[in-house]
């Protein structure tokens, strides 16, 4: 009967069109592969991050013997860079340290310990001048400068890599597959924003 | 669109109304209730649905970065006519050369902002460099704050190290700057970067060769109307079947009219007007090398490498 038909028509697409609206977002971008993509490209810029505090660290040798040179009595500084440089590269990371609070935390600290070291050390050179003046020690400053950088910029992306990790671990539908097929954890971040050394800067003239 | 009888009511019971006269206007189902005033809502609703989309680009144009004019951006006006026609002539002979991306920017200041996080910013959003060898790049003076930088890619900071930069900037910009000979300064800054990089001729050598054949990004209006043809084909059938009911004037079951064209949803013939068509090959090409007259950065990024100064 038309007059039937008519009444139907519309309501006889709704179920098709309810179910596009559901369907086609899940079907999009959400499916099974975020949340390893998003994981993978969470470790690989912390990575990034390990690596760029090694290369500080392994700059930390070179410049003792540079500044022993001059500053042979400055002996708990550099001892104390010593120390802290030992303590950071001692601690095994593993990939627990991502996901466990108290291991990312102590990571943290080390590296803060590290940089605090070095803070006070290049505050002595400040009363050396021949020191200074060194073509050595100045090659050196050049690079932990730049190492220092790159560290923060490193972090910078580390930081943003994990913050959309873990909102897909958190939102819907991503949130659904980790509950049924992966079980991830959040990875942890680092809570002070600039873990930045203000080495002093050296005038040149 | 109003009954003929203004002052009725509508939307009667089921048992129909002898007093009603349905006048000129087509017949409707009895159970039918119209809301009043039924195109003010459809006309208000669709304007807010597109008002919504206009206010997305808003949110994301707080950024305050140049845009990549050219070779040289000298938006604090430091680099005089005569230099920045060389520089950009050096840089672009340059690349063609080695594949590597050089850029000069001169900004009038940093906002507050440090130099460094500012610089690697600007590298990353300006893509300088080729994506995947990243190597680019920015030399950026801040003429307010008397500051200035030289940020390198990743693929460059064997090469460009740190010293190198530190060195450049000291040495060279350091001095012409303090005596206000800025296009001087950079002129040689520029010279000075593309000795060290041609110091290392093996492996300049070795990147031009990888980076022969970069495609360039297509000029962007092309992916605009590339994009518009395809959701015109795609969307299309989907848009023909929703739209008209809901914009579309009822001339009966399953039938309707909108913007000039009648649409027949009855399953008996099905022929809606606009029909589907399955969407064909929309032409290649795109990629066949930029027109000459722009130039864009090859996305490519940098990790923070490079030194800073002041003067």
């Amino acid at each position: 009967m038309p007059a039937q038909r008519s009444q139907m028509s519309l309501l006889r697409f709704l179920p098709a069109f309810l179910v596009l609206a559901l369907a086609v977002p899940l079907l999009s971008a959400c499916g099974y592969n975020t949340i390893p993509t998003l994981e993978e490209q969470a470790k690989a810029s912390w990575s990034e991050v390990l690596n760029q505090y090694q290369r500080r660290a392994d700059l930390i040798p070179n410049l003792v013997e540079t500044v022993k040179g001059y500053a042979s009595h400055e002996k708990e500084v550099l001892e104390g860079v010593v120390e802290a440089r030992a303590k950071a590269t001692q601690v095994t990371v593993t990939p627990e340290t991502l996901t466990d609070p108290n291991a990312f935390k102590a990571f943290q600290e080390n590296q803060a310990g590290l940089t605090g070291a070095l803070s006070r050390l290049l505050a002595v050179v400040e009363n050396y001048p021949d020191l200074k003046a060194n073509q050595n020690f100045l090659a050196l400053q050049a690079q932990l400068e730049g190492t220092e950088n790159r560290i923060a910029v490193a972090r910078r992306d580390y930081i943003e890599s994990v913050r959309v990790y873990n909102t897909s671990l958190r939102t819907f539908p991503s949130m659904i597959w980790n509950a049924l097929w992966f079980g991830n954890d959040p990875f942890q971040n680092f809570t002070a924003p600039d873990d930045a050394m203000q080495p002093p800067k050296v005038d040149f003239n | 669109m109003k009954p003929a009888g203004g002052t009725k009511a509508r939307g009667s019971g089921v048992g129909g109304d002898e007093v009603r006269d349905p006048g000129p206007t087509p017949p409707r189902p009895a159970t039918r209730i119209d809301p009043p005033h039924e195109g003010e809502g459809k006309a208000r609703f669709t304007a807010l649905f597109f008002l919504a989309f206009l206010l997305f680009p808003l949110a994301a144009a707080a950024q305050n970065l140049p845009a990549l004019t050219g070779r040289v951006v000298d938006d604090a006006g430091l680099i005089d006519a005569a230099t920045e026609a060389l520089l950009v002539q050096k840089l672009a002979d340059f690349e063609k050369k080695s594949s590597d991306q050089i850029v000069v920017a001169t900004i009038p200041g940093l906002g507050g902002e440090a130099i460094e996080p500012y610089a690697n910013r600007l590298f990353r959003t300006w893509a300088l460099g080729q994506g995947g060898e990243d190597n680019g790049i920015l030399l950026l003076v801040a003429r307010d704050d008397r500051k200035m930088r030289i940020e390198v890619g990743y693929g460059l900071e064997g090469t460009l190290t740190d010293l190198h930069s530190r060195l450049i900037i000291e040495n060279t910009m350091v001095p012409a700057f303090r005596a206000g000979d800025f296009s001087g300064g950079i002129s040689r800054a520029v010279d000075d970067i593309v000795m060290v990089l041609e110091g290392n001729a093996a492996e300049l050598e070795a990147r031009a060769k990888r980076n022969e054949n970069t495609a360039r990004d297509p000029d962007t209006i092309f992916v605009v109307l590339f994009l518009i043809v395809w959701a015109t084909i795609f969307l299309g059938g989907f848009a023909m079947a929703i739209l008209p009911r809901i914009y579309g004037r009822k001339l009966g079951p399953g039938r309707y009219e909108w913007l000039g064209m009648s649409f027949n949803y009855n399953s008996s013939g099905r022929s809606s007007s606009g029909g589907s068509w399955s969407g064909g090959s929309s032409g290649g090409g795109w990629s066949s090398g930029s027109s000459g007259g722009g130039f864009s950065g090859g996305g490519g990024s940098s990790g923070g490498g490079g030194s800073s100064g002041s003067w």
